[in-house]
């Protein structure tokens, strides 16, 4: 027992040393990106053009951030993104605790065939020309709507919300309902729905960030520019390159300070868009984990 | 003439016993009401409108007055100069994805999974968790400036003593720098799936292999890839369905002129064409060619994963 024990130590040491330098690895190459991406912001203008800054900031400025404070565009972007996912957040929850629900019951009439229905759109759907159409004629075109409706039923959530019930709630706890005289409605409303307040946390996160980070529908959808969410704004300044002349206008003195300043620029906007995030991510981590949890034991 | 009757009671009573079933519930049924009419009304009826790829869309007409035009759009993509470029770019895009995004995270998970430190290894679990949340904008946006003459790669070349080189400039960059952005991005949240898959292996397996004085090495190859072969199984079906989908709002912003002959897919192709420059019927005959491949590539491998391992989806 101990020999066959000291013969394997050697291999677990080695197991163990790859193991750690790997994940150390990995921990490196995820964060060595975000660390220089936050100096840059942070960094005197002229440095991060001349290539200075790797991994600390040189000579710190908030320059970038205080062109982003007194920008009207992305100070909308915000406000419309928040309008858009809490709405969009609300609607989506609702429409999928309500289809999981029922589906979730084993005595629901045709439940096969209504799963199914749910199924087959994560599969095959008519594209994008059509439901463009679609959105066209219901005359939604330049409405914030077009971003919350098309999408508000994901059939995936359906179906790891549908798990969850099923999981958590169990049969005879909607018999004693029945036999109490509890409707269905009753027992969704005083019975399920006090149960599932993990599943409708972990919903609206995914739905929410889902939402949040979408800027393809509102590229297609969208013509006004007040009615822009975050995304677009931020594809508009950081990929297209518009806007920034009049952020920087004032700053306008010679080309290449110019080209420096629209530089860090980029980099406050990277980060500060990435603000709220950055910010309650410690804190709605867990929920994600636990919603993939459900997802994969279904799985 | 009494078995017809019966069989008219017999289907009157079942039909009776159904709708007795169904008036039973009837609020679990109200409550079904209004997503199935999103359902449909955003899902099913885009199905339906499909057709204009069949027929010569006029918008003034609408979808079902437009005259048919039958498969003139489907041969007219087969035999486009785009169509064989189309394919390979899709294609190569893909395998590379799934050839570099699949191992990465399996790996991770099992490390984590055995690193005895446990706050490592929720450190390291959660900061590669992070970067699945940021949005494709500020990827992208990541990307360029990282890659960017003065970004951070260049400066360490130049440290080191290297030339610096034009990353996005260089079409023969674009597609690794698409698929390792995405291992990056995604690798941390895919290990989740893994990690949940290996917590669910019965630690009396684990209990039986030390005593019989498995190696950690052991374990892993007896215990843990065994256990989380049904998830690996299910993930490679679920990424063959998307073979030719590959993320269109990640390549559309990544692509410039100097790419395009790479960087061009389908699905961006699809928009381009449909409402860039509004040919719509083109346009959905291309995404629902798309589509249906897609749906056979699922089907077929499904089945294979059916016989040889007996795991699938359906």
């Amino acid at each position: 027992m101990k020999l066959r024990y000291n013969r394997n130590s050697g291999f677990d040491r080695v197991f163990d040393t790859i193991s750690t330098m790997f994940l150390a690895f990995c921990l490196f190459i995820v964060i060595i990106p975000i660390i220089n991406i936050i100096s840059q912001s942070l960094s005197d203008p002229a440095s991060v053009l001349a290539g200075r800054v790797i991994l600390f900031p040189i000579k710190p400025t908030l320059i970038g951030y205080s062109k982003i404070i007194s920008s009207k565009v992305i100070l909308s972007g915000f406000f419309n993104s928040i309008i858009i996912t809490v709405f969009g957040t609300l609607i989506s929850v609702s429409l999928t605790i309500m289809a999981a629900y029922p589906l979730a019951r084993k005595n629901l009439y045709g439940k096969g065939v209504i799963l199914l229905l749910f199924t087959f759109t994560m599969i095959f759907s008519g594209g994008l020309i059509p439901t463009y159409l679609l959105v066209q004629s219901l005359g939604l075109i330049d409405s914030r709507a077009a971003l919350i409706l098309p999408n508000a039923v994901a059939a995936w959530n359906v179906i790891i919300s549908r798990t969850f019930f099923i999981n958590t709630v169990p049969d005879e706890l909607y018999e004693a309902a029945t036999v109490d005289g509890c409707s269905d409605f009753k027992t969704f409303f005083r019975i399920v729905l006090p149960l599932s307040k993990p599943i409708v946390a972990v919903m609206a996160l995914f739905y929410a960030v889902g939402i949040w980070n979408a800027y393809f529908d509102a590229m297609i959808y969208l013509q006004t520019q007040f009615k822009y969410p975050l995304q677009l704004v931020l594809r508009n300044i950081l990929i297209s390159s518009q806007l920034q002349a009049q952020m920087l206008a004032s700053q306008a003195t010679d080309q290449s300070a110019q080209l420096a300043l629209s530089e860090v620029l980029k980099y406050a906007v990277i980060i500060f868009s990435s603000l709220p995030l950055l910010i309650l991510y410690p804190f709605i981590q867990k929920y994600f984990v636990k919603g993939i949890m459900i997802g994969a034991i279904k799985g | 003439m009494s078995c017809e009757i019966s069989r008219k009671a017999y289907i009157n009573l079942s039909i009776k016993k159904i709708g007795k079933k169904i008036i039973r519930h009837w609020q679990l049924y109200i409550l079904l009401l209004p997503p199935l009419i999103f359902l449909f009304v955003f899902k099913y009826y885009p199905m339906y409108g499909v057709q204009i790829a069949f027929r010569d869309f006029n918008p003034s007409l609408g979808i079902t007055k437009s005259p048919w035009a039958g498969f003139k759009f489907f041969s007219l993509f087969f035999n486009s100069p785009q169509f064989s470029k189309l394919i390979i770019n899709t294609i190569s895009i893909s395998f590379y994805s799934i050839l570099a995004g699949f191992p990465i995270p399996i790996i991770l998970a099992i490390f984590l999974n055995e690193c005895k430190n446990k706050f490592f290894s929720k450190t390291v679990q959660m900061i590669t968790y992070a970067p699945y949340f940021i949005s494709t904008v500020i990827l992208v946006a990541m990307i360029n400036q990282m890659t960017s003459p003065y970004g951070m790669i260049n400066n360490v070349l130049t440290l080191l003593g290297l030339d610096t080189v034009n990353f996005m400039g260089k079409s023969s960059w674009f597609t690794s720098i698409y698929v390792w952005s995405g291992v990056w991005q995604g690798a941390g949240y895919s290990s989740v799936i893994y990690l949940a898959a290996l917590s669910g292996i019965s630690s009396e397996l684990y209990e039986a292999a030390r005593i019989d004085g498995a190696s950690t090495f052991k374990k892993i190859i007896h215990i843990d890839i065994p256990g989380i072969m049904p998830t690996v199984v299910i993930l490679l079906i679920l990424s063959s369905a998307s073979v030719l989908n590959v993320g269109y709002e990640k390549i559309y912003l990544m692509q410039n002129p100097l790419n395009l002959h790479v960087s061009e897919v389908i699905s961006t192709y699809v928009y381009k064409i449909g409402l860039v420059s509004a040919q719509y019927s083109y346009s959905s005959a291309i995404g629902l060619f798309n589509s249906l491949v897609s749906l056979i590539v699922l089907t077929v491998v499904n089945q294979v994963a059916k016989k040889v391992s007996e795991t699938s989806l359906w």
